[in-house]
């Protein structure tokens, strides 16, 4: 089961390709940004794909997106540009930040010439922001209807809705187990069912992830009360190699705060009579993006509820080199850390990790934790 | 010695510019003396927006820039204000605009002389991801409140974007500025004076619009102006473009620079190629324009030149761009603040290209930046790969590839438009001097640094 998810982490094309042909009249549209409302396209019938890096060095973006653009940017539109997302009908995105909206460009011009864009507000906590969004979830409805030929009803957006949520409750409900003193997965194992739902039919998912709580998490001790419990957070992470060499040293991830992890699926879309306007609803008051977060800074405490309550004792905060989004909260996130006293140390994440030089920061966190604990 | 093509002759606008620049810091400097609301934030948007108070702006990023021609001048003094923004943590590949106003703040210097001013609030437009967060840091360190509008711009007119689109857009602004204005009031327990609100808004106007119509007349062979040239003139409308001062001085400049296109009195006398540039250029290191006119080459402009402080309006027909039409021009009357604060979202949302530019790349900033070519009648392109911004490095490779492939003659150099740590002279110069040779370009006189 949860090894039927590192599958589809490892094979993504593939699943995408295979549920191409049992869908063959349905299309598959890839998404850069995790604000970008998937309901809406899989009330239409389709398979939306999270289109992520693959941590492998490349050199075929050099012509199309300049070197000081961030590393997952760049990686983001290699696999395009390599042809790995070939069976893409259309590439999307909600306005994610610079970086990747450079990518998103570029794929367009070069790779998926079909696109939809959602303009999705900055200052989320602007009371105009719901409006605004819903107004431009209408539109993207009315393209979508126009390109497949058909209406989207209010029933179809309902029933989006629910897989959704269902599929949000199960993830969160993974993340409450975690809880636990004697943690029942790894957090490199939940990296890989939280990152490989981003790729499924959330129906698919829905059923894996129901199988796995029941007959392979309950009553499992992947790791226990002697292993030291930590929280990452940061921009977009998906990189297994990191996390095992962390979980390696007697220590376990318990929870996250990554646009590929928590970030994705924490709140679910709260009932409203107009679908459209609660899902806009629901990705304007999602945990925040550091690029949204402003002016009152509300990330920061919804971060230290996050540790606490999953009683960590350090943190590790990764952010993609050169990504002004997070670089433009790195002051206050480590003075609000230190003010709280909870350990954290920062790192920055390339295309590949320097893994040596991780290992040493990582230790001497660890053994700071641990000389805390004697005290 | 080459002999002259055209004649040329000083800008007589010259001077004024440069006292009305020097007036507005000193206004900064004294305003909180004079009683006035001084508050800071960004350059790029709605600056009229605070005009309905007796006020005084310190806009940021020529700030910014201001604080890196230090550099040249003085780097051992232009090193504290990067140093101090980087030891207090605020990574080096931000936007060098914002780090070196932090260094500023944090040494509590202003770069004019004196402390740094003491700001009311912070006031941010905010289409650059850096420009919703940069007053949000400064508000850290400071106290000072801080409000941030969240721009979306339209997209490229080639996209299409529907009329409902743009009404949204429109509104989503307009709701932010009756927002921010309560906000103000509340902030300064001042009341907001809706008149010269709207005065403000046609001021921002007409100056953005004089000023794309001053790049319009740069269309003429020879050119009336040079980019270095212009990088002095337009400052003025991105620091001040709501002041009656501002407006006059470009009616002005307007009717001389036509003036020196009527008498073909030119920027370079011996123009004999012509250039646009891309990205903000490295202010502390101005000279290599001049470089470039010791080969007789004359740079028009810039996409970021003429948008940053021209409002530019898309002419359907011809898929070009034309000066953007005042409210002025077309006789739409302004008299309620509700009707400026529309009149000013629409104008901004319509005519402004930097903005777009930064939030949209791909194939309308290139159709934008072959209309220049084009039309601009340019026979090269030097590309600022400009570490310092990712706003306006937005779809540079992307622009360079397309240059290339119209078989325009296309130089890159990287570089940092306000930390000169990323710019190396020596090797910029000798790529310049090998593009003009393959421009086929041969030097016209020696250069001479500094002159
Ligand atoms: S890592 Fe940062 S800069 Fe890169 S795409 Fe994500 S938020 Fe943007
Ligand atoms: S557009 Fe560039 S210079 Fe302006 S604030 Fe953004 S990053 Fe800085």
């Amino acid at each position: 089961m949860i090894n039927d998810f590192i599958d589809v982490y490892k094979n993504r094309h593939d699943y995408a390709k295979d549920w191409k042909k049992k869908n063959p009249d349905s299309k598959v549209v890839g998404y850069m940004c995790s604000y970008f409302p998937e309901e809406l396209f899989y009330a239409a019938g389709m398979l939306p794909v999270r289109i992520l890096g693959s941590h492998e060095p490349q050199n075929v973006t050099e012509p199309y997106i300049f070197g000081m653009y961030c590393p997952f940017s760049r990686d983001v539109l290699a696999q395009g540009l390599q042809g790995h997302y070939d069976y893409l009908d259309a590439v999307s995105t909600a306005y994610p930040c610079m970086h990747l909206g450079q990518a998103f460009d570029s794929w367009t011009l070069h790779v998926t010439q079909k696109k939809f864009y959602v303009d999705m507000p900055n200052r989320v906590q602007t009371p105009y922001a719901v409006p605004f969004l819903t107004g431009r979830l209408e539109e993207t409805k009315q393209e979508i209807e126009e390109w497949i030929g058909r209406e989207i009803t209010d029933s179809d957006l309902k029933e989006a809705i629910n897989v959704y949520n269902e599929n949000r409750a199960l993830l969160r409900e993974i993340y409450e187990m975690r809880k636990a003193d004697d943690v029942p997965l790894t957090g490199t194992e939940c990296m890989y069912i939280t990152t490989a739902s981003l790729f499924m039919d959330k129906k698919d998912a829905n059923k894996l992830l129901k199988e796995t709580i029941e007959n392979e998490l309950k009553g499992r001790k992947a790791k226990t009360a002697d292993d030291t419990r930590l929280m990452v957070l940061g921009s977009e992470n998906d990189d297994i190699k990191f996390l095992n060499m962390v979980e390696e040293f007697s220590a376990v991830i318990v929870t996250d705060d990554h646009c590929t992890g928590s970030r994705y699926f924490w709140n679910p879309v709260e009932e409203q009579d107009d679908p459209i306007q609660a899902i806009a609803q629901r990705y304007i008051d999602r945990p925040l993006c550091p690029q949204r977060d402003y002016p009152e800074r509300k990330r920061l405490p919804y971060l230290l509820d996050m540790a606490r309550d999953w009683n960590v004792a350090g943190i590790i905060a990764l952010q993609q080199k050169f990504c002004d989004p997070h670089e433009l909260d790195k002051v206050a996130l480590l003075d609000w850390f230190k003010e709280n006293d909870i350990p954290t140390i920062y790192l920055e994440l390339d295309v590949t990790v320097p893994i040596g030089q991780f290992k040493i920061r990582v230790e001497a966190l660890l053994e700071r934790l641990r000389e805390d604990e004697l005290w | 010695m080459v002999e002259k093509k055209y004649k040329t002759a000083p800008l007589k606008s010259w001077d004024k510019a440069k006292e009305i620049r020097l007036n507005i810091y000193k206004e900064i400097a004294e305003a909180k003396s004079k009683g006035k609301v001084l508050l800071g934030g960004g350059a790029e948007s709605l600056i009229a927006l605070p005009t309905g108070f007796d006020y005084a702006m310190l806009v940021g990023e020529p700030y910014g820039a201001a604080i890196s021609y230090l550099a040249k001048s003085d780097p051992d003094e232009y090193m504290k204000y990067v140093e101090a923004s980087e030891h207090a943590g605020y990574p080096r590949d931000l936007c060098a605009y914002m780090r070196n106003y932090i260094g500023s703040i944090l040494r509590d210097k202003y770069v004019f002389g004196g402390p740094f001013p003491k700001i009311d609030f912070y006031l941010q437009a905010g289409f650059c991801d850096t420009h919703s967060k940069w007053y949000q840091a400064v508000s850290d360190i400071t106290g000072r409140p801080y409000f941030s509008l969240d721009l979306v711009p339209f997209d490229w007119e080639i996209e299409g974007e529907s009329e409902k689109t743009k009404d949204l857009k429109r509104k989503y602004i307009v709701d932010q500025i009756h927002e921010a204005i309560a906000w103000m009031e509340k902030q300064t327990g001042r009341e907001f004076n809706d008149e010269t609100f709207i005065q403000g808004v046609l001021n921002e106007c007409e100056s953005t619009s004089l000023w794309a119509k001053v790049c319009i007349a740069n269309r003429a062979i020879p050119a009336p102006l040079d980019e270095k040239t212009m990088l002095s003139l337009y400052v003025l409308a991105v620091i001040g473009r709501p002041r009656n001062d501002v407006v006059e001085f470009y009616r002005e400049l307007l009717d001389e620079v036509e003036d020196r296109v009527a008498n073909q009195i030119a920027a370079n006398p011996y123009e004999t190629a012509r250039i646009i540039t891309d990205s903000q250029p490295p202010w502390f290191a101005l000279d290599l324009f001049r470089l470039l006119e010791t080969y007789g080459v004359v740079s028009v402009g810039a996409h970021y030149t003429f948008g940053l402080s021209g409002g530019w309006e898309y002419d359907e027909e011809n898929k070009t761009w034309e000066a953007g039409k005042t409210p002025q021009e077309k006789g739409v009357e302004v008299k309620t603040r509700d009707e400026a604060a529309n009149v000013l979202a629409d104008w901004w949302l319509r005519t402004g290209t930097v903005c777009r530019g930064v939030r949209h790349s791909g194939a309308g900033k290139i159709q934008r930046i072959m209309d220049m070519v084009d039309r601009w009648k340019v026979d090269g392109a030097i590309v600022h790969l400009n570490r310092g911004c990712e706003g306006t490095s937005l779809g540079q490779m992307d622009i360079v590839s397309s240059l290339l492939e119209r078989g325009l003659p296309t130089m890159t150099y990287e570089g940092n438009h306000a930390d000169p740590r990323e710019y190396d002279e020596n090797r910029t110069f000798a790529r310049i001097e090998s593009f003009m040779e393959t421009m086929g370009l041969k030097q016209l006189y020696e250069f001479k640094k500094g002159e």
